[in-house]
């Protein structure tokens, strides 16, 4: 057995991405086991808190996707706790999940993100629909792509080609979220690039290169499996895999994160590299991008996850509310 | 482990046969996840309220079984099904007027494996299945599976349309295809909550004999009717050229997976050869709880309390609807079963709405999943089977505040968004 101690694994949850989350969950559970730790998956409910008063755990692994995961609050619960765990802060998770304030600290640290605009319904509704839409598409033009500012898993996400099908696609995106984001359509080399770190400092994984097979990076694209193509390392030369993962770890340390992210950016025909967006808590399911990446860095899955758990363990418990 | 030459991370993807290429995880099937949870009332699933059975009684009489007959009840056994549960069905089946004999019925895993074994022997890619519009989505599917056409037909407040179904088989005639047989349910519909009406029914049956159609009679609801007896079923009135599917996942319990179907000798004799193909024969556990329980319990007394129970859900529905749900939108009237069938005001899709209602804490199955050719987007299917009718109630006043709230995104950015 492992000296760490009893560790949770949590995952489900409300959010829309519950299935995903309960695939990572248990694939992250798995690979804990298989190296004699002492973990168990438990679900995100009404008994998690009085669970984690009453019989506390040495670390926590949030494998929890979507809002609930990755909108901080959870994180904060698991600090009022007491009990530490892997991955973002509340407050740096707020930062990094909110996808315009991301784009916006990202860019401050000099990296480049394509054009955009956060727009609340409310906007709209002020001030007309559709004369706002113009506007928007006259200083972004087309293509757009429309999606929810907090989500992931490509969910209410749409690319719009023409004018006649953005009000389709706002009503589709606030479905899911009160803030869309509207942002300029880059085409390229679509590229995940997950960053570790267990103690060391935060280092780039090789970058998964993504290849729809439909053209789209879709829920179902990202997970069936078959409707995708990857390349792990991505086919890049030396010199813009090195600037990738620069990009990737300059996202990760410019938004206050710990421990594991992941960055996706786009390589355009003329190589210029764009940011598109971080995600706090990376899919870990069989075809998720994290565990690509770290296979073919030659880390073992459940080896990386129990020293990510170390690592919280050691670092202890976080002050609720701390700034990222 | 290097993925250099690109991975798709499924190396049998080149393999799969052509009907499987649908197959694919989707959004809808990530909502639904969530939708389980206790949190949200779900009015999405069809699924029999079980707590009302005499459970203690079903697991005592069910230990007894297995304690004195288990060498049977833990074994194969033939194909066609327990030849006592299968006169016991036709017990069953003469209350909706049926005659047949044990010989005619063939038992399965519930009726949706009767639409696989059915489907299974009649339908080669590209042959047509005529179906109601909306049909059922699990029986959409297994023609899906099989790679037939579906064509609709319109269904009003009486049921099946004599005429649209003329026109649909002209239709298809025209086209140089045949349909293999027309699917319905004409009872308590599903997602739909129509009954055919009495007046109409020898004339689908007249309109199917001219054409040589078949009839692939989909029967779960009948016993659950709010308002008298059940109509007499279309098997009842003739015993060629309908293949009659019953089952007893919404009159006794859908977790015993037990349906079965009638079908004409010929027919039946493939039936059981396909179904031995698929399964060897039912499942003997299974089939040997429903016969003790139709045999030993007073299960038609079950019937009422399930009827009950289900009538004030459906009124719990129907009001609540009427209180609270917007002008444009008008819903079906269901005479028994689970289902009330929405049609919401001008620019609202059902799909794009629903993880909207899953945050408003409430769950429905969208439209579009019950027709084959992308129609159903301003509709949805309420179930009101699960939900106690309180919980029915705060289930339809959540959902339209979700459809005020949607009405609001939806007038923003005027109401051909639906359209564009």
């Amino acid at each position: 057995m492992s000296d760490l101690g009893h560790v949770l694994v949590l995952a489900g949850g409300v959010s829309f991405e519950r299935e995903v989350s309960l695939a990572s969950g248990r694939r992250v559970s798995e690979a804990l086991r298989n190296l004699g730790v002492d973990v168990e998956l438990v679900d995100v409910d009404a008994h998690l808190l009085p669970r984690l008063v009453n019989d506390p755990p040495s670390a926590v692994f949030v494998a929890v996707h979507g809002v609930e995961g990755e909108d901080g609050a959870l994180r904060d619960a698991l600090d009022l706790s007491g009990v530490p765990y892997v991955g973002a802060t509340g407050a740096a998770a707020r930062l990094a999940f909110d996808k315009a304030v991301a784009k916006a600290v990202v860019s401050r640290a000099g990296i480049s993100t394509p054009a955009s605009v956060a727009l609340q319904h409310a906007a709209f509704r002020d001030l007309g629909g559709p004369v706002l839409l113009d506007r928007v598409v006259g200083r972004l033009g087309l293509p757009l792509v429309v999606k929810p500012v907090r989500g992931g898993s490509a969910l209410g996400v749409s690319v719009v080609r023409e004018s006649s099908e953005l009000p389709q696609a706002m009503v589709g995106c606030y479905s899911y979220d009160s803030v869309a984001l509207l942002e300029q359509h880059v085409t390229g080399t679509e590229l995940a690039v997950s960053v570790v770190d267990t103690g060391d400092g935060p280092v780039a994984l090789p970058a998964v290169e993504i290849e729809p097979v439909s053209g789209a990076f879709d829920y179902a694209a990202r997970y069936t499996a078959g409707m995708t193509e990857y390349h792990v390392p991505a086919r890049l030369d030396s010199g813009v895999a090195a600037a990738v993962a620069d990009i990737a770890v300059t996202a990760h340390r410019a938004l206050g994160l710990r421990d594991l992210s992941r960055t996706d950016v786009i390589v355009t025909a003329d190589g210029a590299i764009e940011y598109l967006e971080t995600n706090v808590s990376p899919g870990m399911t069989a075809t998720s991008l994290l565990p690509l990446a770290a296979a073919a860095a030659d880390i073992d899955l459940g080896a990386l996850c129990r020293d990510l758990l170390q690592h919280a363990a050691t670092r202890g418990m976080s002050t609720p509310g701390a700034p990222a | 482990m290097e993925i250099s030459g690109g991975s798709r991370l499924d190396p049998y993807v080149d393999r799969y046969a052509e009907r499987t290429h649908g197959m694919t995880t989707s959004e809808i099937r990530a909502l639904f996840a969530v939708a389980n949870r206790p949190e949200i009332i779900s009015m999405g699933g069809g699924s029999p309220f079980v707590s009302a059975l005499p459970l203690d009684a079903i697991g005592e009489m069910t230990a007894k079984l297995v304690a004195e007959r288990g060498a049977q009840a833990l074994q194969y056994m033939g194909g066609q099904g327990d030849p006592r549960l299968r006169e016991l069905i036709c017990g069953v089946m003469a209350l909706e007027g049926i005659s047949a004999s044990p010989d005619d019925v063939v038992v399965t895993v519930g009726s949706q494996q009767a639409l696989d074994v059915v489907s299974r022997i009649f339908l080669d890619p590209g042959d047509v299945v005529i179906a109601e519009a909306p049909s059922y989505v699990g029986a959409l599917g297994t023609f899906t599976q099989y790679q037939a056409d579906v064509v609709h037909v319109q269904m009003d407040d009486a049921g099946l349309v004599p005429d649209a179904l003329r026109e649909a088989i002209a239709q298809v005639a025209a086209s140089g295809r045949r349909a293999k047989f027309l699917y319905t349910v004409p009872n308590y519909h599903n997602p739909a909550g129509i009954t055919l009406v009495e007046e109409r029914r020898d004339e689908i049956i007249a309109i199917c004999a001219e054409a040589d159609l078949l009839i692939l009679e989909d029967n779960p609801y009948g016993l659950l009717g709010f308002d008298g007896p059940p109509l007499p079923a279309l098997r009842a009135r003739v015993t060629e050229g309908v293949i009659y599917l019953g089952s007893f996942s919404k009159t006794f319990a859908s977790g015993v997976r037990v349906g079965w179907a009638v079908a004409p000798p010929g027919v039946k004799e493939k039936l059981v050869m396909a179904s031995e193909a698929t399964t060897l024969c039912p499942v003997a556990l299974s089939q040997y709880v429903v016969a003790e329980f139709l045999a030993h319990h007073p299960w038609q007394e079950q019937v009422k309390v399930y009827r009950e129970l289900y009538r004030a859900r459906r009124d719990a529905c129907l009001d609540a609807l009427a209180a609270s749900f917007p002008t444009g939108s008008s819903w079906t009237q269901p005479a028994g079963g689970f289902y009330v069938w929405v049609t919401l005001p001008e620019g609202v899709d059902a799909k794009a709405m629903l993880p909207r209602a899953i945050q408003g804490r409430v769950a429905y199955v969208p439209g579009t999943g019950f027709y084959a050719d992308g129609q159903g987007r301003r509709n949805l299917r309420l179930s009101y089977s699960l939900p106690a009718p309180d919980r029915v109630r705060e289930g339809v006043r959540r959902l339209a505040a979700v459809l005020d709230e949607e009405l609001d995104i939806v007038s923003t950015f005027g109401a051909g968004a639906l359209e564009a």
